[in-house]
């Protein structure tokens, strides 16, 4: 592809910010506060005045609108706006792409992408109530007690393990990392919470073959990333994180009901794996950090497969504690604890910690990062990954 | 004669209702009368679930429903420990089955499996529909259940 067609290094985030990440309805923030109050941090972070915004980009349908926000910040302009449709939070790496792309166009100059979660004021995810009958795809699997999202991916998981032969001891270490990271992290909800290989293993079952640490947590926060030119970026606050690359990622019939997806056994990232390499110019073995969006354990293991960073014979020996850890690994992972003991914010934390990353700033911190990877959404319909640099990855 | 309940396997959770646009109400219709059906192309014989207004393969608007034998093999599976519906409070432990149906191009449907709650689940065994018949539903409604074909 030729450079005016690929957003490589034209963009980069600027400013990140995030509010206190509180247990689900432990916040006594209202949402939407949430966001504003993410928003207003990154801007600092950013060294920007609020009032320099002028589009938004989010997902999951999220609550909060542009023009309420706008509203509320006092914008004197709303350029744009724009929402990614997907299930979960597999849209928090294509709200960069879509700010990238928006300011790439010329559409607006600075882009946030944020997202608000309040499960105390809007209710749970991992709860489902209510006896109105259900139509569509859900009449397929709600009447059979399949409604939580853990009982949504479960299926995959058990059908991965049967194909492959892996998964226990990479979901079990990879359990272990976010853990172990989320104890130098102030910011974690976890912190404090230390999770070794015997209390994995005698932890409950959520659904089999998930066990309680596999599953992603409930929290209330906001989170913010500002997103701007590159060649505007040099005059900020901070060192710039380049977007190398951002691509969503949904394959053939992804979306179908009742569990009918033609390629089951994937994390989703099949599709856009060949084009985000490619547009960001690296290998998988350029990538010094990952984050990799744990909904559950089970699809980080395909989603790390997936994005080439090692291989259905060798998951097993490659994802291991001691090699996913920060502080030695070689395939440091979700280096904040991630959303299973950070933070669930729908996985903008992940992109969050992959700019740190790329600044030198994360509380545990790679040695020399030039390029990091961050992901969204294993096993839904459409996912999203994105590849952030240092500026002398462009060469 | 396909085989049926009166006994709701997980009492409490909200029904299926057909979607209000109509598209699936030939499947519900057809559980009512004890008949497992699924869409197929009346262009190119694709089947296809779940049910959509376009063949997938050849993009006809000409969809319609076909009458398939009630077995398939079980393409994967989980067991629900947690229950996260109030009706699921006391229940314990179930399974859900993912089923292929090889003779409909390996569609694939959810579904329970009956039987002992903690038996071991073999990918691949056989299994076949048990109608299980809601009589006290608002409208009445029948689900799609499973058991293994060694045990029927």
């Amino acid at each position: 592809m030729t450079d005016d067609y690929n957003l490589r290094g034209k963009t980069a985030v600027v400013g990140i910010g995030e509010t206190t990440y509180y247990k689900h309805g432990q916040s006594s923030d209202p949402e939407f506060v949430l966001v504003l109050k993410a928003i207003l941090a990154a801007c600092a972070d950013a060294g920007i005045s609020p009032k320099e915004i002028d589009g938004f980009c989010s997902y999951s349908n999220d609550r909060n609108d542009p023009p309420r926000l706008a509203n509320a910040l006092g914008l004197p302009e709303l350029r744009y706006s724009n929402m990614q449709w997907t299930s979960g939070g597999g849209g928090a790496a294509a709200a960069v792409q879509n700010a990238a792309g928006a300011v790439m166009a010329g559409s607006a100059n600075v882009v946030v992408a944020y997202r608000g979660l309040a499960q105390g004021q809007f209710g749970r995810f991992g709860r489902s109530g209510g006896s109105r009958p259900v139509s569509g795809g859900a009449a397929y699997t709600l009447p059979y007690g399949m409604m939580s999202a853990a009982q949504m991916y479960a299926m995959r998981t058990t059908r991965f393990m049967h194909e492959h032969g892996v998964g226990r001891n990479a979901m079990r270490s990879i359990a272990m990392a976010c853990y172990h990271h989320a104890q130098n992290n102030p910011r974690a909800v976890m912190n404090g919470r230390l999770l070794d290989a015997e209390t994995y293993d005698a932890s409950r079952w959520i659904t089999e073959p998930y066990r309680l640490f596999d599953c992603c947590l409930e929290n209330d926060g906001a989170a913010a990333m500002i997103i701007t030119r590159s060649d505007h970026a040099m005059d900020l606050a901070k060192a710039p994180a380049l977007v190398l690359g951002a691509q969503q990622s949904g394959g053939h019939r992804s979306g179908a009901t009742a569990e009918n997806a033609t390629d089951y056994v994937t994390s989703s990232f099949k599709p856009a794996v060949k084009y985000l390499y490619e547009q960001a110019g690296v290998t998988p073995q350029d990538v010094d950090v990952v984050q990799s969006y744990e909904n559950f354990t089970g699809g980080v293991v395909m989603s790390l497969i997936e994005h080439g960073l090692c291989t259905y014979e060798n998951a097993d020996e490659v994802l291991t504690f001691d090699n996913l850890r920060a502080d030695g690994g070689n395939l440091p992972l979700n280096t904040s604890g991630g959303n299973l003991a950070e933070c669930y914010m729908h996985g903008l934390g992940l992109q969050i910690e992959a700019i740190r990353q790329v600044r030198g700033e994360s509380y545990n911190q790679v040695p020399d990062v030039k390029v990091a990877l961050a992901n969204a959404g294993p096993m839904v319909a459409v996912a999203s990954t994105a590849i952030y640099g240092t500026q002398e990855t462009l060469g | 004669m396909n085989k049926f309940t009166s006994e709701p396997h997980l009492p409490g959770l909200r029904q299926p209702a057909p979607a209000n646009d109509g598209l699936d109400a030939p499947f519900w219709e057809g559980t009512q009368a004890h008949e497992l059906r699924v869409q197929r192309c009346a262009n190119c014989e694709v089947h296809q679930w779940g049910p959509e207004w376009m063949c997938h393969a050849c993009n006809s608007m000409e969809l319609g429903w076909v009458t398939v034998d009630p077995i398939g093999r079980i393409y994967s599976w989980q067991r629900p420990h947690h229950p996260v519906h109030r009706a699921l409070a006391d229940r314990g432990p179930y399974i859900i089955v993912l089923v292929e149906l090889p003779h409909a191009d390996n569609v694939r449907m959810v579904g329970n499996l009956l039987g002992d709650p903690l038996q071991e689940i073999e990918i691949g065994a056989p299994v076949s529909v048990v109608f299980e018949d809601h009589d006290d539903g608002d409208p009445d409604f029948t689900l799609v259940q499973w058991e293994l074909t060694s045990n029927s």
